[in-house]
């Protein structure tokens, strides 16, 4: 019977089937420092031991300062929790990349960066953002802090088969259209929950033309619908990106896992429970305006009037939502100010979002009411960012030069916005209070972010000429 | 863990879609490192005026008297979504709550219920509008959740809800989920000889 290529992951990865309950093993186990000691508490209540410390890699993101190394630079209580990570790791013998370490970043920029994840595989983390991974054909979910435990005790993890969803975008993006432009519109048309319950795959001519930078940037957001995962079938420059990283297979592996990942596709024939179409050249650079990232539209767009929906639950939700972002119906996109841009996040913080930012941020200053940041998604982003000169060009335009983590993206740092701040932020969630109480944030491309940095309002960045 | 099975008690109502877990618990209160103490910072950012430590926001539906001492949430659509965060069903049970009843739920937020035994039930748009009204009309209308049976009760109303059989079991006998899978040792074991030394 044809496959998808979520049943032929779960498939390989089957321990145990009791009736609908399916033991899957677990190939990747990434850690960070938030979601993780009470875990590593819970093992220790036990007597419990981390079954596979070499499949286990943790780094530090979410707590740490983006101006200093030092682990208490945001007070006390997160370096009780960096230091718990770093305890935790040690005992366990878990290879961490600590502050300083110079594979350390964001956890979902690192790991595909190191080579660590590859086609087919099984990867978690106790971050909804896990779906990122799955650009390379890998089975990538967010799980909890108790699944964290039941992972590094046994291994494996119970799950139920979710429902399978095709996600088809044909045809060519537009100059100055992006990966980010393609999922916001993605999550804009099925909604903010429309994916719940199923794991996406996406393909298509735009899909497939994507770097495998972009594909991350897509599947990074599928959390963002809802979906449990987001997939794309490997193809060469999968293969091409993996060669060589310092965890790839070496020599005659590498041989056998390539054979093994040209095996990894959607059968002709397999049946999805939905399919979702999309065409390439309707999309238009995406500017959220609502408290949810399927509250989005195009950046030549205006901001819709609530009353034009005509579900209930879309229509109160957007009337909270223009209430807490402090906008009218039928304003144009072009016309919101903005008082500050966050380039950064797993979502559009590796070194393609950076050059594409730079080239955009080198035809102007940063406005005066503007504050500007960039941060890299790893040290190795932030290094290879700075050979190319790419900090100059920021910094030479008005954006201040951070160092790697997660920062503004959730602000578990001293990165955060005040009541009323308004911020064009590269980041996944426009969340009430995300960046801060009463900040206001709109998703958008790195592009469109520093075209707002120096527009100091939303400006579509294809009329900037960059 | 103890099981659950008969949840009895009262509603409070937080009559919106897309609450999220950033909502729920925000971000300046993850930086715990045990699963105790969340239940204050429950929906801090709606709960609490803003520029003043603690005082509390009378507009917010779970501030009111009339709702005190409620160990039942009732919420609309797609309740918990966002992040994977866990610490989100640990604020809601610290702050006293056995049940939440939503029209729906994001995946990994419901997953993390379960895992903290506290009942996740889903009911249709209709019912939950039904057991809005009642809260409304009466505060004191007590609720009476049965487990086993798969039913919600509310005075003559009863409505059935739906849960996975593994899910179930797990909440009524309150089960080591890790012990149960260690049990499964061999056949892991099993897997990880066959699987690819490239892994």
């Amino acid at each position: 019977m044809p496959a998808t290529l979520y049943e032929k992951i779960l498939d390989s990865h089957l321990v145990n089937k009791l009736g609908d309950d399916l033991l899957l093993y677990i190939d990747r186990h990434l850690i960070h420092e938030v979601t993780t000691p009470q875990a590593f508490a819970g093992l220790a209540e036990k007597g419990r031991k981390v079954r596979r410390p070499d499949l286990t890699f943790g780094t530090m993101d979410h707590s740490i300062s983006t101006r200093s190394l030092a682990l208490d630079a945001c007070g006390p209580q997160n370096q009780l929790q960096l230091n718990t990570l770093a305890t935790n790791c040690a005992q366990h013998g878990i290879e961490l990349f600590p502050v300083g370490h110079k594979n350390q970043g964001i956890v979902h920029v690192i790991g595909p960066q190191l080579g660590l994840i590859h086609p087919g595989m099984t990867v978690v983390c106790g971050d909804s953002h896990t779906a990122t991974h799955g650009a390379f054909g890998a089975l990538a979910f967010g799980i909890g802090t108790s699944q964290v435990e039941h992972v590094l005790a046994t291994q494996t993890l119970k799950q139920s088969k979710a429902k399978s969803m095709l996600v088809k975008v044909d045809g060519k993006l537009g100059l100055g259209v992006t990966a980010k432009d393609i999922i916001l519109a993605i999550i804009g048309k099925i909604g903010h929950a429309g994916a719940t319950g199923h794991v996406i795959e996406y393909a298509g001519e735009a899909i497939s033309s994507l770097s495998m930078e972009e594909r991350m940037t897509v599947c990074n957001m599928s959390i963002e619908a809802g979906a449990k995962a987001g997939l794309i079938a490997p193809d060469s420059k999968t293969i091409e990106y993996i060669q060589d990283r310092e965890f790839a297979p070496k020599q005659a592996h590498w041989d056998e896992a390539v054979a093994y990942w040209n095996t990894l596709y959607s059968d002709d024939g397999a049946e999805f429970d939905t399919v979702v179409n999309l065409q390439a050249q309707d999309i238009e650079p995406q500017v959220t305006w609502g408290t949810n990232p399927g509250q989005v539209i195009g950046v030549n767009g205006k901001v819709p009037n609530p009353a034009s929906f005509e579900d209930t639950i879309v229509k109160n939700s957007a009337e909270k939502a223009l209430s807490y972002m402090g906008l009218t119906p039928g304003q144009s996109i072009n016309d919101i100010d903005v008082s500050h841009v966050f380039i950064g996040s797993c979502t559009n913080s590796r070194i393609e979002d950076l050059r594409a930012a730079a080239k955009v941020a080198a035809l102007g200053k940063v406005q005066s009411s503007v504050t500007a940041i960039v941060v890299p998604g790893s040290v190795q982003v932030k290094q290879q960012a700075e050979d190319e000169a790419l900090d100059k060009i920021f910094i030479d335009s008005g954006f201040e030069w951070r160092l790697p983590g997660c920062s503004m993206c959730l602000g578990m740092n001293d990165d955060v916005l005040q009541e009323g701040d308004r911020c064009a932020s590269t980041s996944n969630r426009n969340f009430e209070g995300r960046q801060g109480r009463g900040a206001r944030t709109h998703l958008v491309s790195p592009e469109m972010a520093a075209a707002a940095a120096i527009s100091g309002k939303f400006t579509d960045v294809r009329k900037l000429g960059a | 863990m103890s099981g659950i099975n008969i949840i009895e008690g009262r509603m409070a109502p937080l009559d919106q879609a897309n609450v999220d877990t950033d909502q729920i618990i925000p971000k300046q209160f993850l930086t715990g490192v045990t699963r105790q103490g969340y239940g204050i910072n429950l929906f801090h950012d709606w709960r609490y005026l803003s520029g003043s430590e603690k005082k509390v926001n009378p507009d917010f539906s779970l501030n009111s008297p009339l709702y005190k001492g409620a160990n039942v949430l009732i919420t609309r659509e797609n309740f918990g979504c966002g992040s994977s965060r866990e610490h989100a069903p640990w604020a809601l049970a610290d702050y006293g709550f056995k049940c939440i009843i939503a029209v729906s739920f994001a995946d990994i937020f419901y997953g993390n219920c379960i895992n903290n035994q506290l009942l996740p039930v889903a009911l249709t748009s209709k019912q939950m509008d039904v057991l809005f009204d009642m809260v409304k009309q009466d505060p004191d209308t007590s609720i009476n959740i049965n487990l086993s049976e798969q039913q919600v009760v509310c005075g003559e109303t009863r409505f059935t809800f739906d849960i996975a059989p593994h899910h179930k079991t797990n909440l009524l006998k309150g089960l080591d989920a890790i012990g149960q899978t260690l049990e499964l040792n061999t056949d892991i074991e099993n897997y990880e000889q066959k699987r690819q030394v490239w892994l």
